[in-house]
């Protein structure tokens, strides 16, 4: 089972999120993450959908999406050639003793504390898969108190478009 | 103009003659610009033979069908025709009505979320938020529905919309961004598959009901006459090339002919077209794991490399890649793959059993030789299904429908009676069991209603038939259980109730003479004929 990320425009009309999750649920495809949001024209939105499957999955699932009337165009983000990038916000539990520590593996990240309380401090990291899976690693002994995910977004490298 | 005379307009533009529907609540607006207008309405009895009469309509007419239900449980009760339609490919719009806009998602009397409900199972549907939106989306539904692969579109309009008013102005054209289907097959496709075909010594054509959706009978005639290919189908290909042609082999899958199946097995190219290669159609042949060549040609390029890997997808529209194989195809030598075909077909013995009661493999037979080419057979679902498929001979094209992709029983008698509406100078024949017809009964009054001079052939085995096989099959003999009707009405009371003519049947003597006077009957014409309850399907 292989990880492939999906990146599709879509007619930015109510009901069309739950169309394609519906899809997905319905034929047995599991979606991973999921972000969506208004691309530079409002009318269109773009989906980036991670799931796991393999080459059969994959033909069924770009296929079966393709029917969807207000689906305008699938491409598949090939990570050779695409830049991945996801947002998490982590609070993680931090007293005096380690909050330097974790302050400088923050750093290391290039994260940003934007919230800080006496013993908690809250984290703002990007990056793509393999970096937010290092970073939690390395947060995880502190203590994770909270943390959210946006699912993974991206693009295609190079003058290309989903267009094209 | 008012939105619901607007829809009327709209309905107009698209030639549509005829509507089958139920009043309620949620379109009373609609129905008062309906009543204003020369459209007809068929009151059904029962939403679901709404969606199976258009289905029928549909059918028999090439055009799209069109029914229309209330909010609530009028539209819910349209879902199992709507998934039909889906399944089967016919072209539907169905309009629905809404609460009002400000009640939805407050759970008001009479509310459903038929969008997400139907969700699933149409090609697209649309919930009109606006009323100025209105001539767009139906212009658009119809567009969606008819072309490509067809299929149903459901449009649900809230009442208080369709009391709004707006500027009429109907749309000549559609532009839908994400939907643009694909006629041409593709050239290189194209010659790759020629060049398969010309290697090809037992080269076998199988088609599904995408021929019929594409009107490419001649074209599939033309075809295999001039490349002498033979032709095998499924179910839902009945009547794409006619049964007395040369080519013709016969029906594929579980409830096929033995003989066509082996000529699948057999061959070392097969060419699908416009069939989605279905668990019923492939049962029992070694087709997933044969190492031939497979040329898939469908419109929809999802059902392509779905079920059966593919040698050579080509999508598009059958008629139009049809056209281009005849142009540059040359005649294949098949003629002892063709006779060994034949030769199969001749070796294939027709199990005739003795029956104390009516042998419904003859009585099917019988009646196909004596109706003209044009007749329309309806069939429901389960034994009488297969009944009708196999022994019934269908030679012209669009005339036989059943429910072959979600197996609805209840389809025969409401879809008879859409295809007796689009066709009246035809003879049209509803075969039904005694389990389907009891799903359906209340449309008796429609043909009543309607002076629809339709034929009901009722195989009365007291039984669900085929649920009974499948018993036996799975779990022993004598383990059945909830498949027999130890209080089923009597039918012939029943028909005459509802101002038919009627008459029970036991014999196989008896039914060749009444159902000639069934024939001839000026109404609708019910013939109950009781089966041995152990009678088989195949």
């Amino acid at each position: 089972m292989n990880r492939h990320v999906l990146s599709i425009l879509v007619e930015n009309n109510s009901g069309v999120l739950s169309r394609i999750a519906g899809l997905f649920s319905r034929r047995g495809y599991n979606i991973d993450s999921l972000s969506v949001g208004e691309t530079e024209n409002p009318k269109i939105s773009r989906m980036t959908i991670t799931v796991n499957g393999d080459d059969y999955i994959l033909e069924q699932i770009q296929k079966q999406l393709h029917k969807l009337i207000n689906v305008i165009k699938i491409v598949e983000l090939k990570p050779e050639k695409s830049i991945y990038r996801e947002l998490i916000l982590v609070k993680v539990r931090a007293d005096s003793k380690n909050r330097a520590t974790i302050i400088e593996t923050v750093n290391i990240f290039r994260g940003k504390i934007i919230d800080v309380s006496s013993d908690t401090l809250t984290i703002e990291l990007t990056g793509d898969f393999e970096k937010i899976s290092a970073f939690t690693e390395l947060i995880k002994p502190f203590g994770i108190i909270e943390l959210v995910r946006t699912g993974f977004t991206g693009l295609q490298r190079g003058n290309v478009q989903i267009t094209d | 103009m008012k939105a619901s005379d607007a829809i009327i307009q709209c309905l107009k533009k698209e030639n549509v003659d005829m509507i089958f529907g139920y009043p309620g609540g949620a379109v009373l607006p609609l129905y008062e610009a309906l009543r204003k207008s020369d459209i007809k309405h068929i009151l059904i009895r029962h939403e679901q033979s709404a969606a199976h009469s258009a289905s029928g309509y549909a059918r028999a007419s090439t055009k799209t069908g069109v029914c229309i239900a209330t909010s609530g449980p009028g539209a819910t009760n349209l879902i199992t025709g709507i998934a039909t339609a889906y399944m089967d490919s016919i072209p539907l719009v169905i309009i629905t009505g809404q609460v009002k806009s400000t009640a939805i998602g407050k759970d008001v009397f009479q509310e459903a979320d038929i969008i997400g409900s139907t969700e699933p199972f149409t090609k697209h549907n649309y919930l009109i938020k606006n009323a100025k939106d209105i001539p767009k989306v139906i212009k658009e539904a119809f567009y969606i529905a008819a072309t490509g692969r067809p299929g149903p579109v459901l449009i649900d309009i809230p009442v208080d919309i369709q009391n709004e008013n707006i500027e009429f102005d109907y749309p000549k054209t559609t532009n839908i961004p994400g939907y643009k289907p694909t006629y041409e097959g593709h050239n290189g496709q194209i010659k790759r598959a020629l060049q398969k075909l010309k290697a090809s010594k037992k080269p076998l054509i199988c088609v599904g009901g995408g021929i019929i959706c594409a009107n490419a009978y001649q074209e599939l005639k033309a075809f295999s006459e001039k490349v002498k290919i033979p032709v095998v189908h499924t179910l839902m290909g009945i009547g794409a090339l006619p049964s007395d042609s040369p080519y013709y082999v016969g029906m594929v899958g579980s409830h096929g002919h033995g003989f066509s199946n082996k000529v699948v097995i057999e061959s070392d190219l097969l060419m699908i077209i416009g069939a989605r290669v279905a668990d019923r159609a492939t049962a029992d042949l070694k087709l997933l794991n044969e190492k031939k060549n497979i040329i898939h040609i469908d419109i929809d390029p999802a059902e392509v490399g779905k079920n059966v890997d593919t040698t050579i997808p080509i999508v598009g529209d059958a008629k139009n890649i049809l056209n281009r194989f005849i142009e540059k195809c040359t005649p294949l030598e098949t003629d002892e793959w063709i006779k060994k075909i034949h030769q199969l077909k001749e070796n294939y013995i027709k199990q005739d059993e003795d029956t104390d009661y009516i042998n419904p493999k003859k009585a099917l037979e019988f009646l196909s030789n004596i109706v003209d080419e044009e007749t329309i057979l309806t069939a429901d679902v389960g034994q009488n299904q297969i009944w009708a498929a196999r022994n019934f001979e269908i030679k012209g094209d669009r005339k036989f429908f059943t429910s072959g992709g979600l197996g609805t029983m209840g389809y025969s008698l409401p879809a008879a009676v859409g295809a007796k509406l689009a066709c009246p100078d035809k003879r049209v024949i509803s075969v039904v069991g005694d389990g389907g017809i009891q799903m359906s009964l209340s449309e008796l009054g429609t043909i009543s209603e309607n002076d629809l001079n339709i034929t009901i052939i009722l195989f009365n085995n007291y039984r669900l038939g085929m649920v009974r096989e499948l018993q036996d099959i799975h779990y022993g003999k004598g383990k059945n259980f909830s498949i027999s009707f130890k209080k089923s009405p009597d039918f012939v009371k029943i028909a005459e109730a509802y101002g038919l003519d009627s008459k029970q049947v036991t014999s196989n003597r008896e039914f060749e003479s009444a159902i000639k006077e069934a024939l001839e009957s000026k109404k609708g014409y019910l013939l109950e004929c009781i089966v041995d309850p152990n009678f088989s399907t195949l």
